[in-house]
Formats: structure tokens, C-alpha cells, sequence
């Protein structure tokens, strides 16, 4: 075996990450390293290294609650053998790989586009001529909807191929939101423009992609947080997840058209995102995280205020959920659809709610525990079947998992630390990577620096990688009309994936 | 059918009555003042991460400002944000707040065009593009329809479709891949029709700023008729900023 194990947020040299020849790397990668069943892929991705391309490869182990990494330096004109054609888990990093330079695969199945980012291999590929899959067939049609939506949410175009209602096949194209959010990372040099860019990765996960920025952020530094900043990231995740999570309910709700469920939860959602703008000015915690201070420190006010505000939601909530889980219209459009049985998520290495509603114990929380969550011994609340009703389900008890959590950290507010020392300059030649379990699931950010501490490569995985095939997996063999239900029910970011 | 008039009724009210009057909880930042001490401006000019400000005399512009507060929270006496929400306007220029400047950012009534009372003072269906944004700014515009904000009482609603619009909302800096299904989403809304820039990364491009990645062409083609500033944008920022657009000039 030959691969460097770390921890959660833990700098190394780059030079320890061991480089492997290409069939050793794929051997380790593919089969050793994914024999334990708490095995999963975080982060694969490459970067250009002196003409030719390296690649990192970080497995985590939920069981040893460490991250393998290995690496492997490889030159673009051989083609090579796909990890995929092993492990359908490893299909996007892949296909990330070709998409951004060229590195042509022998046996990858899929092999198309991901993002069309600007800085492509291949500037040929253009977003108006994605190769969708095509059935030839008189029997069977085919329906196009987006980029544009009729809501108002993000942009993608789904083209599901249908027998007459029946969804036999759904295909994904994303890329419109592409903004080239890695390659500022490297060029914006300000520490605050780069946590404003965290921020802005994706709007319902501010705290999450911003915490998993600045531990890595402080990791790379040298930095030891204090006990009030670890305080209140813990915090803003968890009041987030209970922030997205009644919004989803609510979402759910409309699209099953029971309004009373959808207005109770949307208005649910108000009181959670006002804290936030009563904590720090804004209703979705931009601006609250910072590297190394905190601009709005937790006060007792701030905390009576959120009992108060707690106890109100909880009562509404409990009530309305009472309601809704007992609604036989509303269960009966939630149970058995949009599933994805446990042998697809373990194949697909989904991750977040989207491997918990099929027993998957998948949560950084508890496996790769960051900030105050190594104190909290939180255990991962599990649903079986897979189904919307699952995800639903889910959603309702991580809310009162959540707010016991809340409640567990306002009773030990740790003082203010004065006179916190100024970050300094990034470790040179290192490798960091940091996780954090979002309310969507896990965040992973990568980062490398060159021997003057200069970011050379910044790399964003959100959770909505690896659960977008989910998606379109789960609505297989459903009714057109469930597809509504079903994506809101995955609730997976556009711009995450884009970048 | 009698747990749910229940629930009903334990909600209470949850609109807010008058949202030109609401006031924004907590240490909401809205319009700044910039007073006349006297700092160090290139270290406050360093400090933003969007070049929002400018000196001689010190400003800043709500079309760059992603409202971090940093600069506040760095020269205290120098800037201060208020929590003063009112800050949408149809004029790019008076998104640029001076040195001194304490008054409310209001709308230029000779830029707005004459049918548009006439057409949109009790009704205004708008078409919503996201064109490269977090998700932020549309959670917020999705907000002024909740029950609290509920600003469908003023006969403003979001559309599905560009045919049913009178007029598009832009979020987002405009990336390269959506530059071509927004201008084929705006050619689509009938005339008269108005453009309104959501958010800081639709009126300047924000963080995003200079990347290749984005296409802002479409906006050097058309008049923009009113921009809403805010990282996200706030509901009652938006709401306010299009009363005043369709009632401000009989």
C-alpha cells in the first residue's frame, strides 16, 4: 500500500503524497482502499504539474475516520484505463478530468461533458450541442425542460425520455452556471474576496462552504481557532440545516399541492434566516464566517432571543408536521416514489440525506468530525427505502436533531477571545483538505500551494457531484408528473456543481 | 379537516401589514454613510473585495458593495451601514454613495417610461432568469411571495412563462453558457417590457467580476429599468424598489 492517511483538516507536505504508476494507483484506488464498507471517494481531480497532469486521489474511511490520499503524475496524450469502468462512483471525477484536459479513457462509458468550464480541453464542445442519449423509437417520446424553469430557481435542462407518462430514461445537462469559481480562488489574492467567493458557491449552503473554506483556510495557516469561532460555525451549520430543511418541507408540500403544509413551513423558514440577520446582518449568514476572527460575537441577548424564537418554531412545527405525516394524500404521493435502492447509492457513492435514506451511515459529523461536532458524538439518523417519503422524513427529524444540538450549544456560550493573532502566511508546497457535512451533505475543499505558500490549485466538490445521477436514477419508471417531488425531495445545487 | 383550521388558526398573522414602513431586524445593513473623518483611504479602498470604493471624495457603490461590512467594521467612524433597506433605484449613478451623503436613494422619475404606470400600476407579472446565481438572490425573490411578505397584494407575481411577462428579472453575474437562453427568454416577452437587475452579481458581477467565464454583453444592449441592490437582495428592498418604479410617475 502506498498512500499518506490524514484527518479531517490536516496540512502535509506536498511531497508526502506518495506517486504511484498508473495501474498501482487505479489497483489502490479502485479495490484496495474501497474494500471497507465505510469507503468512499471525496475528492479526484488533477492539476497541471511540470507539462503533464497529476492526479490526487482522496478516499475517505468513515471506520478509521481518516482520508487516504495517493497521486499519480500522468501525460495527457496516453490513454488510460477508467477507475469507472470498475466503480460507477468514480464517473463524474473522470469525466471532470477529461472535460478540463483532454486525458482520453479506454473504457469509460459516459464520457461527456460535465460543466463546459471556460478553461475546457476541448473548446469545440459548446453547450448547445451536448450529446444527449437517443432512443430510436416511434413508440417513445422525448420532453426538454430549462435551462429555464418555471420557478424561480437555477438553470439546467433535463431531457427525460418518456413512454407515453412513464419516464424511462432522464439525462442532465448542467454547466449555465459555471462562473469559474476555482480559477478566482488562485487569482482573487485578498483572504476576504476568497471567503466572499466561499460564500457565493452556493447560496442555501453559505455556512457550509465557507466553513469548509476557512478551516481549511486555518489549517494552511497554521492557525488553532478558538473555542468561540469552532462555537459558532457549529452553530450557523446547524441552524442552516434547520433554515433549508423547513424550506424544502415546504417545497414538498407545494409540490403535492397541499398549500396549508407549504405556507406553515415557508413561513416557518422566516423566523430561522431573520436570526441569522439578527446575528449578523444577513438572512443567509453572509458574512458571519471569517478566517481566524468572528465580526459578530454570540451574545446572551442573541441567545434568550433564540430560545424564544426556538420554542415558537417548534410548537408550529411539531404541529404542522403531525399534520402532514398523517395526511394519506400527501403520504400517498411521498411513499415508493422516486427510490433508489441501497445497492445504486453504495454504486453511485451518494452522500449526505441522499445516502441516510437508504441506510448508508454516510455523515462527516459523526466519521470526520470538524469544529465543535468531535465533542458531540452525533449519531447519523437513518432511513431505509430510498423513497421521497424517506427524504421527507429525514428532513423532519434532522430538524429536531438539530435544534437539540442548538439548544445543547446555547447553554455554553464560550467567552470572547480578545486580541486574536493575525493569520499567517500560507504553509508552502502543502496539500489541505478540509470536510464539512452541509445540510446537503459533504463539502470537500482542496487546496495546494507552491514553495513561495501561493495557492497554485483551489478544488470545490460539492455534495450535489456525486447525488445528481440520483436524481436521474430515481425517477426511472416514475410518472413525468413525480419529477417535481422527486427533485425537490434531493434539493441539489446547480451553481455547487457548475462552480 | 378541522386540524388543519387549527393550524390556520394558530398561525396567527403572519403578513407584514405595511412593508414600506417594516422596519429590518437586528444589525441588518442597508444604505451607508460615509462621515468626514479623515482615514488612511488607500487601506480602505485595499480593504473591499469588489473595488466598491473609491475615493475623492470616499464612496461607495451599492452596485459593487456585497454589504460584508468589513469597512465598517475596520474604520467604524468613517462608515457606518444602516439598516435603511429602501436602496433600489433606476439610475446606475445613484447607486454611489458619497462622503456626507444622508439622504434616501430614491428613483430618477424623468427615467421611467410613461406607459409603464399606465400599464403595470396594478398589475406586473414578472419572468425570473438566473444567469449564474448562488441561488440567493432567488430564495429572497421567492421570499416576497411567502405569506409574510406576500407581495402578490400589490398584483406583482412571478410567471413561468416570458409570454405571460412584462417583464424580466436578472439574477447572477450572466455567465458565458446562459448569455443565449436569456436573450432567446427576454426576445420572448412581449412590448412594453422592463429589465430589473437583481443583486449585486447581476449589476456589477460582484466577486465574479472579470471572469472569463461571464458574458455580459446583453446588458450593454438594452436600458436597464431598475436596479436592486444586496447580496442576497432583501424582500423588502425589491418590493419597495418596484412600488416606487410602477406608481412614482403618474
Amino acid at each position: 500500500m502506498n498512500y499518506i492517511s490524514i484527518k479531517n483538516n490536516q496540512t502535509i507536505p506536498l511531497s508526502s503524497i506518495p506517486e504511484l504508476e498508473y495501474h498501482l494507483f487505479l489497483e489502490q484506488n479502485v479495490f484496495a482502499l474501497m474494500k471497507s464498507a465505510g469507503a468512499h471517494c471525496v475528492n479526484y481531480f488533477g492539476y497541471p504539474y511540470a507539462g503533464k497532469i497529476k492526479l490526487i486521489c482522496c478516499i475517505a474511511n468513515d471506520e478509521l475516520n481518516n482520508i487516504n490520499i495517493s497521486s499519480c503524475i500522468v501525460d495527457i496524450k496516453q490513454p488510460l484505463p477508467s477507475f469507472t469502468k470498475h466503480k460507477l462512483l468514480f464517473e463524474k471525477f473522470e469525466r471532470e478530468i477529461h472535460e478540463n484536459f483532454g486525458l482520453a479513457y479506454t473504457d469509460h462509458p459516459w464520457l461527456k461533458p460535465v460543466r463546459y468550464p471556460v478553461n475546457r480541453f476541448n473548446k469545440n464542445n459548446t453547450i448547445a450541442n451536448f450529446p444527449f442519449f437517443k432512443i430510436e423509437s416511434e413508440e417513445l417520446h422525448e420532453v426538454g425542460v430549462g435551462p429555464i424553469h418555471a420557478g424561480i430557481i437555477e438553470p439546467a435542462h433535463f431531457r427525460f425520455i418518456c413512454n407515453g407518462e412513464q419516464i424511462l430514461h432522464l439525462e442532465m445537462q448542467m454547466g449555465y452556471q459555471h462562473r469559474g469559481i476555482e480559477q478566482l480562488f488562485i487569482e482573487k489574492k485578498k483572504l476576504l474576496q476568497r471567503i466572499t467567493l466561499a460564500e457565493n458557491i452556493s447560496g442555501d449552503s453559505v455556512a457550509g462552504h465557507s466553513v469548509a473554506f476557512v478551516n481549511l483556510w486555518e489549517s494552511l495557516c497554521n492557525y488553532q481557532p478558538g473555542r468561540n469561532l469552532l462555537w459558532s460555525r457549529t452553530l450557523a451549520l446547524e441552524m442552516e440545516r434547520v433554515a433549508v430543511h423547513t424550506g424544502d418541507l415546504s417545497g414538498m408540500c407545494t409540490d403535492v399541492a397541499y398549500h396549508l403544509g407549504s405556507a406553515v413551513f415557508g413561513r416557518l423558514r422566516t423566523p430561522v434566516i431573520n436570526y441569522f440577520q439578527k446575528w449578523c446582518g444577513n438572512r443567509l449568514a453572509k458574512g458571519l464566517i471569517r478566517a481566524g476572527k468572528t465580526n459578530f460575537p454570540f451574545t446572551h441577548e442573541l441567545a434568550l432571543e433564540l430560545t424564544t424564537m426556538l420554542d415558537e418554531y417548534e410548537k408550529a412545527f411539531e404541529e404542522i408536521s403531525d399534520e402532514l405525516f398523517s395526511l394519506p394524500s400527501a403520504l400517498a404521493r411521498f411513499e415508493k416514489t422516486g427510490v433508489i435502492t441501497i445497492k445504486q447509492a453504495a454504486a453511485l457513492g451518494t452522500v449526505g440525506i441522499s445516502a441516510r435514506m437508504c441506510t448508508i451511515k454516510r455523515d462527516i459529523r459523526s466519521s470526520h468530525p470538524h469544529d465543535l461536532y468531535t465533542e458531540m458524538l452525533h449519531r447519523p439518523l437513518i432511513k431505509t427505502h430510498g423513497d421521497v417519503y424517506a427524504r421527507t422524513r429525514i428532513r423532519k427529524k434532522e430538524i429536531v436533531q438539530s435544534l437539540g444540538y442548538i439548544r445543547q450549544l446555547i447553554q455554553n456560550i464560550p467567552p470572547e477571545e480578545n486580541g486574536a493573532t493575525p493569520l499567517s502566511a500560507p504553509s508552502p508546497d502543502s496539500f489541505t483538505l478540509s470536510l464539512v457535512e452541509g445540510w446537503r451533505g459533504e463539502i470537500c475543499h482542496c487546496a495546494i500551494t507552491d514553495n513561495k505558500g501561493e495557492l497554485i490549485h483551489y478544488k470545490i466538490k460539492d455534495p450535489s457531484f456525486h447525488n445528481w445521477l440520483a436524481l436521474a436514477l430515481s425517477v426511472r419508471n416514475n410518472e413525468i408528473s413525480d419529477f417535481p417531488i422527486c427533485n425537490k425531495s434531493f434539493d441539489l445545487s446547480y451553481s455547487g456543481h457548475d462552480l | 379537516m378541522l386540524n388543519n383550521l387549527k393550524i390556520l388558526f394558530h398561525q396567527g398573522k403572519q403578513y407584514i401589514p405595511d412593508v414600506t414602513t417594516a422596519k429590518a431586524p437586528g444589525v441588518f445593513r442597508g444604505r451607508p454613510v460615509i462621515s468626514a473623518e479623515k482615514v488612511n483611504e488607500k487601506e480602505l479602498m485595499n480593504l473591499c473585495p469588489t473595488n466598491a470604493i473609491t475615493s475623492n471624495p470616499v464612496s461607495i457603490d451599492l452596485g459593487k458593495c456585497t454589504f460584508c461590512g468589513e469597512c465598517a467594521f475596520a474604520f467604524p467612524d468613517k462608515i457606518k451601514f444602516t439598516t435603511d433597506y429602501k436602496i433600489a433605484t433606476n439610475e446606475r449613478n445613484r447607486l454611489i454613495i458619497k462622503e456626507g451623503q444622508d439622504e434616501p436613494v430614491e428613483l430618477n422619475p424623468e427615467l421611467i417610461r410613461q406607459e409603464i404606470n399606465k400599464y403595470f400600476s396594478g398589475s406586473l407579472k414578472l419572468r425570473q432568469v438566473c444567469a449564474g446565481g448562488d441561488g440567493s438572490c432567488e430564495m429572497e425573490l421567492n421570499a416576497c411571495s411567502n405569506v409574510n411578505f406576500d407581495m402578490g397584494r400589490f398584483g406583482i407575481d412571478f410567471v413561468a412563462s416570458p409570454r405571460h411577462a412584462d417583464g424580466i428579472v436578472i439574477t447572477g453575474p450572466i455567465t458565458e453558457n446562459m448569455a443565449q437562453p436569456l436573450q432567446i427568454c427576454y426576445d420572448a416577452i412581449p412590448e412594453p417590457k422592463i429589465i430589473i437587475l437583481a443583486g449585486t452579481d447581476a449589476i456589477s458581477g460582484g466577486i465574479f467580476e472579470g471572469s472569463p467565464a461571464l458574458n455580459r454583453s446583453f446588458l450593454t444592449k438594452y436600458k436597464i429599468d431598475l436596479y436592486v441592490p444586496g447580496n442576497p437582495i432583501h424582500p423588502l428592498t425589491f418590493i419597495n424598489g418596484v412600488l416606487d418604479f410602477i406608481k412614482k410617475r403618474k
